[in-house]
């Protein structure tokens, strides 16, 4: 299935699920609205307590129920409040990534990044950016009808 | 039970010593008053950027600990109050104190920041130390704790003049009072904490480095310049707003200054310096730094590699000169410092901006605190104590913590604060948990049938409310399926909306409730509270952020951040529909304490533990007690160990509640906090099963044999300074003596610096000239490192005659048996110096037996083979592993007061957890189905804590036995991350509270259809 790559609107807003960790990357996203780093209104956040958390299931759910991408954030490697959990993480998303060719999604869709507690700045930075990148995408192919 | 002892400590100054003396007090069962002159706790350390030497945001890590004081049910916290008086005796204090008014009403105000936004006056903030304004109602930072605003009367219009009026007018809440009054209180206390802190050395009598030039900044400034919410949002800039390209720090200002009579070493600054040319170099690789230095002090654990990190990663320069001035272009506008160069010429060299390294002075108002108090302080002002009570001040029942006490870096003070509270708490043992108090609450309610769903959307005055259109959320959260009922809040935070929400949950029968306002990281514990003051179980509660996630960051578009904000409450509701009631788990423990390790540090911390009413274990590998310090004979401050160590020995050994076992060895350790299983050997081979509830690993540290450095091992006269600390007792002769400094540390096998060489070699040289004056002593040294209030010793081995030389670790000294050779780094000459007798200061170096005893507590070591602690800088004498902590040269060498304070500390930690009744687990953990589990292991492999185990149960099916293995979770070591439940094929693995169910409940509903098709 080719993805319709036909005019995508400016106005286009992608949708993105963002799971965050309770020690680092949420603390960041709160970081950012504290220094008030304006981003796109695109991402939605679950928080974990650990990206290790987060299940595959979890990401294909969110590419079924109509997400245009999943940004999955933690702690940097190094700096897991639970030891190692980051490097599972790591060791899962390239496997998911792997995945996510067979159900013909382009690999951006689904992205990984570190972002500290301290790191508001740089959180803002993250959803721009890969807000910007989707946006080049346009739509999911996997997005249902009727989904706003 | 005495009843004329006070359960209580009135713990002074709401630095980082201050907070953390009162969250081990309130921890361990006792009352806290924390008082603190100024209007919010944090101190110094909360202006602070990054530390040292990890760089760690200064703000991060302090903050959780600000709002942990704030929110302990036995920590009462009197800010912007002073101390008047300290009457009465140890057991039994009176302090008076004075809660200055704020002219705002502290159960008002919600920090919300309306009234500043609205305040016309700006003056000069002291928290940006001058560089930015501030007005004149304000929040000190916006981390402030309490977050409540503070009028400062003397710049307020109104109170001035009668006019303005506006913060008034514009509070919602009403919090204002332009009438408020001071109060005096009288509280009651057994012991008393003093941690004022310091005063930062102020520069403006040295007009020779022109303070007053905008471009000329002190370090505190710097820190402010480089910080994120500091005046220019961390770009760092100089006065005429360009970016500096050169920067130099002049080191000492304000210390090791004979002038000033500031004679001692403020022992953080070079630190400082080397961290602050770094960050400046992180935000701008293509700044020059330049550190004016007389030597580089990087004696702490982690400092010398950071230092030579900064040198030669980052080509920092260090310049080994103390400029006399400052010079100002006025036409160029330029900085120039005219300086020796190390071959003795003349340079001059400009600078953007210069950066003076202010020292750590005695205040003012910790003087006058220690005058209140009745204490005895040292020439330079600060709190006088000895070496084998760093932490007990003359007068018994007060104890001294902190910078209050002597210049120190915050793991220090960390560490003196922690000892402070242990030495407190064994005051009041008898009194422990009488003026305790537990928060009391209703039966719980069940929760059956459909979920009744309340909604909250918080307004946060205009946070939320100005972007996000707030009764539109609270409408569409009324359509949304179970939800009983949607009201909004101008503040949910605040006190009364506190009520409303309770008699909501009466009033519908609410099993569940959400609350949209900001992050739950910092507010989720408080409506938590208020949900189970209702009846409700906590884990019933979900808070979704529409503050920092959605108003703050979509300013300008209100439609997207109101449309976010639905969405972000559907999920929200869709989750907290799935939540469960959660309970931790009560787990049983023991309560006493084995302590590894029976030198000083070990002693300290097993006499503190006893002396806190818990029974120790301490168990020592060699026949004798003492450890390192029998090879010292003599002390910094010129009295024979003896004289610290025979008396302790005493009372470890009488003390009834300390069983020593000497001669044994630690080989087994099982369990976990509260219930820890172990075996120890003795030297017939004997073993005994030990268990204990605790840890504290005192392993000690030796002295490095320098065989292969400068010569040893070749001639007799070459001995180490514990060979000579033995021979200063006995029969010596020497008339020549070279001491080399380094010998085996600072290098490629061992980058580190051992920190009490310099200060041993000083101490042992003018123990020699005082034998003898006539004797000629030279200490071969690479930098000097007597920091502190050592550095007099320095001054007065120079005074005495020692003569000090500079060798530079590309030229060794060359050692004969009878001569020294050694060229000069200072002169520039090559010296020839005759020697009887030539000591090598060796470095302090892990035993090797760490290893061993590392895995055994699933410890971790550094990579010189030392304990390394959880964090650095705040948790110094913790392990992650709970229940286990460090103290002494086993966590990096030290000087024994730092050991004996550390070894209270440990004890302290310990103290918070052997004062419980039972432990309890989190609730937050993993479960597991044995319905659904296969034994598969998965989980027990991804487990980090070892918190998962397989075990083989006979199942029976249909008349059949069969083996099986089934995994189990020991709550007491699972932390909560859910590793195990995304490794789990079978979904027998859930995470309590991020349960599969409840992670895709808010998966499904991130969207919605167009056209409702659901």
């Amino acid at each position: 299935m080719e993805p319709e790559k036909t005019e995508i609107s400016k106005s286009w807003e992608p949708r993105i699920v963002m799971f965050c960790c309770n020690w680092c990357s949420y603390a960041g996203a709160d970081g950012a609205g504290i220094g008030r780093f304006q981003q796109p209104a695109s991402m939605r956040i679950i928080r974990v307590m650990c990206s290790s958390r987060v299940d595959p299931v979890h990401v294909f759910s969110a590419f079924l129920e109509g997400a245009d991408a999943v940004l999955i954030t933690g702690c940097h490697l190094g700096d897991c409040h639970y030891i190692n959990g980051n490097e599972k993480t790591l060791v899962k998303f390239n496997f998911m990534r792997s995945m996510l060719k067979e159900l013909g999604l382009e690999e951006e869709r689904l992205q990984l990044n570190w972002i500290s507690a301290s790191e508001g700045e740089k959180f803002a930075e993250v959803v721009r950016m890969v807000t910007e990148q989707v946006r080049q995408l346009g739509p999911s192919v996997l997005k249902p009808e009727g989904v706003a | 039970m005495k009843t004329d002892i006070t359960g209580a400590v009135a713990v002074v100054g709401g630095g980082i010593a201050g907070v953390q003396a009162s969250l081990d007090l309130a921890n361990s069962g006792y009352k806290v008053y924390l008082i603190e002159s100024g209007p919010t706790i944090g101190g110094k350390m909360a202006q602070l950027d990054k530390t040292f030497p990890t760089s760690d945001c200064a703000a991060c890590i302090l903050s959780p600990k600000l709002v942990e004081a704030s929110r302990h049910p036995n920590i009462e916290l009197l800010t912007y109050s002073e101390v008047l008086a300290i009457d009465g005796v140890a057991g039994d204090f009176t302090v008076k104190i004075k809660k200055k008014s704020r002219y705002v009403d502290e159960t008002k105000c919600t920090g919300c920041g309306d009234c500043i936004e609205k305040c016309p006056k700006k003056v000069s903030d002291g928290f940006n130390e001058g560089l930015a304004p501030r007005k004149a109602i304000y929040l000190s930072f916006p981390q402030a704790v309490p977050r409540i605003m503070t009028i400062d009367p003397e710049n307020c219009i109104y109170l001035s003049k009668g006019k303005c009026g506006n913060c008034a007018k514009v509070c919602k809440r009403g919090a204002i009072d332009y009438a408020q009054k001071d109060q005096k209180l009288s509280l009651k206390a057994g012991a008393v904490i003093l941690a004022a802190g310091f005063e930062a050395f102020n520069p403006k009598g040295l007009e020779a480095y022109r303070p007053e030039h905008p471009d000329v900044v002190t370090s505190l400034q710097f820190e402010r310049l480089l910080n994120a919410s500091g005046p220019y949002h961390g770009h760092l800039q100089t006065s005429k707003g360009t970016e500096p390209k050169k920067i130099a720090f002049i080191q000492c200002v304000g210390s090791r200054n004979q002038k000033l009579s500031k004679k001692y070493c403020s022992s953080v600054c070079c630190m400082y310096a080397v961290k602050q040319a770094v960050i400046a170099k992180e935000h701008d690789p293509e700044i020059e730094c330049a550190i004016f230095n007389i030597d580089i002090r990087a004696f702490g654990k982690g400092f010398e590699e950071f230092y030579q990190r900064a040198r030669n990663e980052k080509k920092v320069r260090f310049i080994r000169s103390r400029p006399s001035c400052v010079e100002a272009n006025p036409l160029k506008g330029e900085l120039r410092i005219p300086y020796e160069n190390e071959d003795g010429s003349i340079a001059h060299e400009e600078f953007d901006m210069v950066v003076l390294s202010i020292g750590i002075g005695a205040s003012e108002s910790g003087k006058e605190l220690a005058r209140l108090a009745g204490v005895g302080l040292t020439g330079a002002g600060f709190i006088n104590t000895s070496i084998e009570n760093p932490m007990s001040t003359n007068r018994p029942g007060i104890f001294a913590a902190g910078a209050v006490q002597g210049p120190k870096d915050i793991p220090d003070t960390v560490a003196q604060a922690s000892g402070a509270a242990a030495k407190a708490g064994a005051l009041l043992s008898p009194a422990r948990g009488t003026l305790e108090s537990k928060k009391e609450f209703p039966p719980e309610k069940a929760v059956a049938g459909e979920p009744k769903v309340g909604v909250v959307v918080c307004q946060c005055g205009t946070n939320i409310g100005g972007f996000v259109n707030v009764p539109e959320v609270v409408s569409y959260a009324n359509t949304l399926k179970n939800v009983a009922v949607a009201r909004e809040e101008m503040y949910a935070c605040s006190e009364d909306a506190q009520e409303r929400i309770k008699e909501m949950i009466a009033e519908h029968g609410l099993n569940r409730v959400l609350v949209a306002s900001c992050t739950p990281r910092t507010h989720e514990p408080l409506f938590q509270e208020s949900c189970r003051a209702a009846g409700l179980n906590p884990y019933l509660f979900e808070l979704v952020n529409i503050r920092e996630h959605c108003s703050w960051i979509h300013q300008q578009e209100p439609e997207k951040a109101t449309e976010k904000a639905k969405d972000i409450v559907r999920m929200g509701v869709s989750r907290v529909r799935c939540l469960a009631p959660l309970y931790k788990q009560e787990l049983s423990l023991g309560h006493n304490a084995l302590v590894l390790g029976g030198g000083i540090s070990g002693l300290h911390a097993a006499l503190e533990i006893a002396e806190n009413e818990f029974e120790v274990l301490l168990v020592e590998k060699e026949p004798e007690l003492g450890g390192l310090l029998r090879d010292i004979t003599a002390l910094q401050d010129g009295r024979k160990t003896g004289k610290i160590l025979l008396p302790l020995l005493e009372k470890v050994r009488a003390h009834p509640l300390i069983t020593v076992m000497t001669g044994s060895e630690l080989i087994e350790v099982n369990g976990s906090v509260g219930n820890f299983k172990g075996r120890v050997r003795d030297r017939e081979d004997r073993e005994q099963e030990v268990s204990f509830a605790v840890a504290v690993l005192a392993t000690g540290a030796e002295e490095l044999s320098p065989a292969g450095y400068f010569s040893y091992g070749e001639f007799p006269n070459i001995i180490t300074q514990s060979e000579l600390e033995a021979e200063l007792e006995g029969d010596f002769k020497a008339k020549h003596v070279v001491m080399v400094q380094c010998a085996g540390s600072r290098n490629k096998e061992r980058p580190y610096c051992s920190r009490v060489c310099c200060i041993t070699a000083v101490k042992n040289a003018l123990r020699i000239k005082e034998r003898d004056p006539s004797v000629i002593v030279h200490v071969l040294y690479r930098e000097m490192r007597t920091y502190g209030a050592w550095e007099e010793l320095y001054s007065r081995a120079r005074a005495a005659g020692v003569r000090f030389i500079a060798y530079s670790d590309t030229r060794l000294p060359w050692i004969g048996e009878n001569e020294v050779r050694v060229y000069d780094e200072i002169t520039g000459f090559d010296l020839e110096i005759e020697a009887d007798l030539i000591v090598l200061s060796a470095p302090l170096v892990a035993p090797a037996s760490n290893r061993q005893i590392a895995p055994m507590f699933k410890v971790p070591l550094d990579s010189n083979g030392f304990f390394l602690e959880v964090h650095i800088k705040l948790r110094p004498v913790d392990f992650a592993t709970e229940g286990v902590f460090l103290c002494g040269t086993a966590q990096a060498p030290k000087l024994v007061d730092e050991s004996i304070a550390q070894a209270a500390a440990a004890a302290s930690r310990a103290c918070t957890i052997l004062s419980r009744k039972s432990l309890e687990s989190s609730a937050v953990i993993s479960k597991v189905d044995t319905e659904l589990c296969v034994g598969c292991g998965a989980c027990e492999k991804v487990c980090p804590y070892g918190a998962i185990s397989l075990t083989e149960v006979l199942l029976q099916k249909q008349g059949v036995f069969y083996k099986a293995k089934k995994s189990g979770i020991n709550p007491a070591l699972c932390k909560g991350c859910g590793a195990c439940a995304m490794s789990c094929p079978t979904g027998a693995l859930d995470q309590q509270h991020f349960k599969n169910d409840q992670l895709l409940a808010q998966v499904k509903d991130v969207f919605t259809y167009s056209e409702e098709v659901r």
